[in-house]
C-alpha cells in the first residue's frame, strides 16, 4: 500500500505544478537555510576533547580585586607569581602551564629566507593532558621540565619545512638562535574551538608549528607573543619587574579525575588566595574559579554571536515556511475534497485517506528536502561568503549532514500535513457527492 | 464604494484554519524581517566605519626580526629600515608602528586624569609611531602640532615606558575634556606619568572592532615611540598616489636588501587597506549577505504563500461570486472584497508580528548585547508587509472579480 501512495504522491506533484513548485521551494530554502546555518554552529560549538572535557579544568585567581578585575570574574589567565606557585603546587594530578611564543627557523637546505614559527611554552604533562597524536618520538619527561631543556616538539607541517617530513627524532633544529633537540613530531593536531588557549586566541588559529619546555622558555626569558593584560600603573623595563607586575598571561590546566580531587583543589586554590590575603598581596577576599572544559568554552562565548544569530534567524524561517506549507497542503488537499468523497463512498476508511495524504506530504518533503541538499551544498561550499575563512573551512557537508538535511525536510513536511490530512480524511463524502 | 467589514469577517470564520495560517505566516516574516533588517543595517554601518588613514595610498607590512638582537641593535635596524623605505620613488612616507586602524584586536590602555584614580574615565587604543605616523596614515592635524624628533623614544621588548607628550584623536580629547581646549591638558594611560596633549588628529580608528570596542569607538592615542621589540613591529607606508602597487612591489625588495634576518609572511605579511578593510568587516559582510538572502526569499515566499492560499479560495467561492454578481455587485465590489480580506488577515499578523518583533530583538539585547531596535524598522517592516500582502492578492482577486454572474446558475 505504502508503495502505490507513494506513487499517487509523485503523480500528485505534478497535478498542480505550481502549487507544488511552491511548496518544494519553500521546504527547500528553509531546510537549507538551517543546514548551512547549522553546520557552522554545529563546527563551532562542538566539544573539542569530548573524552576528557570533564576532567581538566583551568584554574583563576583574582590577582586585580574587586575595583579592577573583570566585573567580579577573576583574569582569563594567571600572573607570574601565580602561575609559579601552581606550578610548585602537587594537588592535581597532571598539571600544565602555557602561553603562546614566537620564534624563527634560521635558511638552511634550499630554504633562502628564514621561517616564522609560533608555537607554546607548556609543561610535560601537556601532551597526555590533551591527548596530542605523534607522528615520531614523544613529549619530554617531568625530568626535563626539571632540567630545564631545550627539548621541543615539532608539527608535521614543520617538520616537512625542515626535515623535509623524515623521523628528526633526535635531530637538532635552531629555533631563534637558540639549539633544540627535536623529542617528537605531531600528528596533525588542532583541535577547535582551541580550549586550552582563549585566552591569545578566538579558538580557531592556524596549528601551532612548536611545543617547547615551559621552564627553558622561563629561562630564556621568553615574552609571550600572545596576549598579555595589566591594570594600574605600569613601569616595568626589564623580565624581573614584568614577571613581578599584575599582567596576566599565563594560562595553567590541571586535570582532576574524581568530584573529591576537584573539591579538594578548589579549597587549595582557595587557601593559596587567602596565604596571599594575609601576606599583604592581594587586599581582598580570596576570588577563584575552577572552570572545566566546557564551562570554560561557554565563559568565554566561544561561540561567534553570528553563529548563534543566524541559526535562529534560519530556524525561524524554517518555520514560516512550514506554516506557508501547511496552507498550501490545506489547498491542494481541499481541492480534491471531491475525489476524496469519492473514495470514501466507495468503501475506504478515514485512516486510508489520512494514510495516503500523509505519505504525498512525505513525497513533497523528500522532492523538497533533495532541493534542499542541493541548496546546501551550494550554501557549504559558499559560506566562506558569510563567514570568516577560519570558521568557514570548518562547515562541512558530511553523511550526517546529508541524512539531517533529508530527515529533516521529511519530518517537517509531514508534521505540517497532520492538520491537512485530517481536514481531508473528515471530507464529508455524502455532501462531496450531492455538489459536483 | 463603502467596504464592509462584517461580512468579510463573518466569511472569515469560516475558513478558520487559512485565516489562522496567513496571519502566523505574516506574523513571524515581520519579526524576522524586522530583525533582519535592523541587523543590516548594523553591520553595514560597520562596514563603512571611517579608519581617518588614507585608505587608497597606504599600506602596512608586518616585519618579524629572525634574531635575538639587543634593542640597540634593533632600533639601529628600524632606522636603517624606515630611511630605505622614505627614499623609495613610489613611497610618499613610512612608520614604525605597533599596530594599526581596523587590525581586529591590539593594544589599548585604561585612562585616568589623576595616578590615584582605580575607575578608569575610558579606554583608548594606543599607537606608537614617530614624527611621520600622521603624515604617513594621512591623518588631519585639527590642533596643536606634531611630534617633534626628539621627543622620539625607544621602547625595548615588553618595556612600559610612557612619553611626556601624546596626540588624541579628537573622540578622546572630548571624551576627557568635554569643555573642549584638550590641548596642553594631561592624563595619565597605565604610566606612573601623566602624558600632556600636544596635538589632536581628526579621525583615527582603534585597531579592534569587536563589540568591546564599541563603548570607546575613536577614542585612540599615539605615543611618540619608536618600538625596538625584539620580536618585531609594523611598517606602515603610504604610497604617492596612484602609486600603490608599485611601492608594495618595492618595499619588501628594499627591507630584504638592508638585512635577510626578518620575516614578512608570504600570506599577510604585506596588506593594503582593500584588504585590511575586507578582512576585519568579514562577519559583518557575512550577516548582511545572509539576512538580505534570507529577508527576499522569505518575503517570496509570504507572497507566494498568500496567493496560493487566496487563489484557493477564489477557487471555492466562485459560485458565491457568481451570486453576488448576479444581485447587482460590481467587478470593483469583488476586487475590493479580496483586498479588504487580506488587509483584515494582514492587519492581525502585523500586530502579533510587532510583538513577536520586539522579544526576538530582547533576546539578541540580553543575550548577544546587541542594541535595542529602533521603531523605523518595525515601522518599514509593517509598511512592506501590508503592501506585499495587496500585491500578492492582487492577481487572485482580479481574477475573481471576473467570475461571471452565470456561474451563480450552474451545477447547483
Amino acid at each position: 500500500m505504502f508503495a502505490y501512495y507513494f506513487q499517487l504522491g509523485l503523480r500528485s506533484l505534478r497535478r498542480n505544478p505550481a502549487l507544488t513548485l511552491l511548496m518544494v521551494m519553500a521546504i527547500g530554502f528553509g531546510v537549507a537555510a538551517s543546514m548551512i546555518t547549522y553546520s557552522v554552529f554545529r563546527a563551532v560549538s562542538g566539544n573539542p576533547i569530548p573524552d576528557k572535557s570533564a576532567q581538566l579544568f583551568i584554574p583563576q585567581i583574582d590577582g586585580w580585586g574587586p575595583q579592577q578585575n573583570l566585573k567580579g570574574e577573576p583574569a582569563e589567565a594567571v600572573s607570574y607569581i601565580d602561575a609559579m606557585a601552581l606550578l610548585r603546587a602537587h594537588e592535581a594530578k597532571r598539571k600544565t602551564m602555557l602561553y603562546q611564543v614566537l620564534m624563527s627557523v634560521m635558511p638552511g637546505g634550499n630554504r633562502e629566507l628564514p621561517i616564522s614559527v609560533s608555537g607554546y611554552a607548556v609543561g610535560s604533562d601537556f601532551f597526555a593532558m590533551f591527548e596530542v597524536p605523534f607522528r615520531y618520538g614523544s613529549g619530554w619527561g617531568l625530568q626535563d621540565d626539571e632540567a630545564r631543556a631545550a627539548d621541543v616538539v615539532i608539527s608535521s607541517e614543520l617538520n616537512q619545512k625542515v626535515f623535509a617530513g623524515a623521523n628528526s627524532v633526535g635531530r637538532t633544529i635552531n629555533l631563534g638562535g637558540h639549539d633544540y633537540r627535536v623529542v617528537g613530531v605531531t600528528n596533525h593536531w588542532n583541535p577547535r574551538p582551541r580550549f586550552y588557549d582563549l585566552f591569545s586566541t578566538d579558538g580557531f588559529a592556524d596549528e601551532p608549528d612548536i611545543y617547547m619546555p615551559f621552564t627553558r622558555a622561563m629561562d630564556l626569558k621568553m615574552y609571550p607573543s600572545g596576549r598579555n593584560s595589566c591594570r594600574g600603573q605600569l613601569k616595568f623595563t626589564n623580565w624581573e619587574d614584568y614577571t613581578q607586575s599584575n599582567c596576566v598571561w599565563i594560562t595553567p590546566w590541571v586535570e582532576l579525575d574524581t568530584p573529591a580531587e576537584v573539591a579538594s583543589y578548589r579549597s587549595f586554590l582557595t587557601h593559596y588566595a587567602a596565604d596571599q590575603q594575609h601576606a599583604g598581596r592581594f587586599g581582598w577576599a580570596p576570588n577563584v574559579r575552577l572552570r572545566d572544559v566546557a564551562q570554560w568554552l561557554d565563559h568565554e562565548h566561544v561561540v561567534p554571536p553570528e553563529s548563534r544569530i543566524s541559526l535562529a534567524v534560519a530556524l525561524g524561517f524554517f518555520v514560516i515556511c512550514l506554516v506557508n506549507t501547511i496552507g498550501l497542503l490545506l489547498a491542494k488537499f481541499m481541492r480534491r475534497a471531491g475525489e476524496i468523497g469519492v473514495r470514501r463512498a466507495l468503501g475506504a476508511t478515514r485512516r486510508e485517506i489520512y494514510t495516503q495524504y500523509l505519505i504525498e506530504a512525505a513525497t513533497v518533503g523528500l522532492v523538497g528536502g533533495v532541493l534542499g541538499l542541493l541548496l546546501t551544498a551550494l550554501g557549504v561550499s559558499g559560506v566562506g561568503v558569510l563567514f570568516p575563512p577560519q570558521i568557514a573551512q570548518l562547515a562541512q557537508l558530511d553523511v550526517s549532514l546529508v541524512g539531517l538535511t533529508l530527515l529533516v525536510a521529511i519530518v517537517a513536511t509531514v508534521l505540517a500535513a497532520f492538520y491537512p490530512a485530517w481536514r481531508a480524511a473528515h471530507v464529508q463524502p455524502a455532501w462531496q457527492l450531492k455538489s459536483s | 464604494m463603502t467596504i464592509q467589514i462584517k461580512p468579510v469577517l463573518t466569511a472569515l470564520r469560516r475558513h478558520k484554519a487559512g485565516t489562522v495560517l496567513i496571519t502566523l505566516q505574516i506574523a513571524l516574516t515581520l519579526a524576522i524581517v524586522c530583525n533582519a533588517l535592523f541587523i543590516i543595517h548594523a553591520r553595514l554601518a560597520n562596514l563603512g566605519e571611517a579608519s581617518g588613514v588614507d585608505e587608497s595610498s597606504v599600506f602596512v607590512i608586518r616585519n618579524q626580526w629572525a634574531a635575538e638582537w639587543p634593542t640597540a641593535q634593533v632600533d639601529a635596524q628600524v632606522q636603517a629600515d624606515l630611511l630605505a623605505l622614505r627614499q623609495l620613488p613610489a613611497v610618499r612616507d613610512a612608520t614604525p608602528a605597533n599596530g594599526y586602524p581596523l587590525q581586529g584586536g591590539g593594544w589599548d590602555n585604561f585612562v585616568t586624569l589623576t595616578p590615584e584614580q582605580t575607575q578608569p574615565v575610558t579606554d583608548s587604543a594606543v599607537y606608537l609611531g614617530d614624527e611621520h605616523f600622521i603624515d604617513t596614515l594621512g591623518l588631519k592635524l585639527v590642533a596643536g602640532r606634531n611630534f617633534r624628533p626628539d621627543e622620539v623614544m625607544v621602547m625595548g621588548t615588553q618595556q612600559a615606558i610612557t612619553p611626556s607628550t601624546v596626540i588624541v584623536s579628537q573622540a578622546l580629547a572630548d571624551r576627557l575634556f568635554p569643555d573642549g581646549n584638550a590641548l596642553g591638558k594631561s592624563f595619565y594611560a597605565m604610566g606612573a606619568t601623566p602624558s600632556t596633549i600636544i596635538g589632536v588628529v581628526d579621525t583615527l580608528h582603534r585597531q579592534g572592532v569587536s563589540q568591546w570596542n564599541k563603548a570607546f569607538t575613536g577614542q585612540s592615542l599615539i605615543w611618540p615611540i619608536r618600538s625596538a621589540d625584539s620580536r618585531g613591529l609594523y611598517y606602515i607606508v603610504r604610497a604617492k598616489p596612484g602609486q600603490l602597487a608599485a611601492a608594495m612591489r618595492e618595499a619588501p625588495k628594499a627591507l630584504y636588501a638592508q638585512s635577510r634576518l626578518r620575516i614578512i609572511d608570504a600570506k599577510d605579511g604585506l596588506q593594503d587597506y582593500a584588504t585590511i578593510r575586507h578582512k576585519v568587516f568579514d562577519s559583518d559582510r557575512g550577516m548582511a549577505i545572509l539576512m538580505g538572502i534570507i529577508c527576499a526569499v522569505l518575503l517570496a515566499i509570504t507572497a507566494a504563500g498568500i496567493v496560493g492560499l487566496t487563489s484557493f479560495w477564489v477557487g471555492q467561492r466562485r459560485k458565491q461570486i457568481g451570486v453576488r454578481r448576479a444581485l447587482g455587485a460590481r467587478q470593483r465590489d469583488i476586487l475590493a472584497y479580496f483586498l479588504t480580506e487580506n488587509f483584515l488577515i494582514s492587519a492581525a499578523g502585523v500586530a502579533l508580528g510587532v510583538v513577536l518583533a520586539y522579544a526576538f530583538n530582547l533576546w539578541t539585547v540580553t543575550r548577544f548585547a546587541l542594541d535595542h531596535m529602533s521603531l523605523a524598522y518595525v515601522g518599514v517592516g509593517v509598511i512592506v508587509l501590508l503592501l506585499l500582502g495587496q500585491g500578492a492578492v492582487l492577481a487572485p482577486a482580479l481574477r475573481a472579480s471576473r467570475v461571471s454572474p452565470v456561474e451563480a446558475t450552474r451545477s447547483v
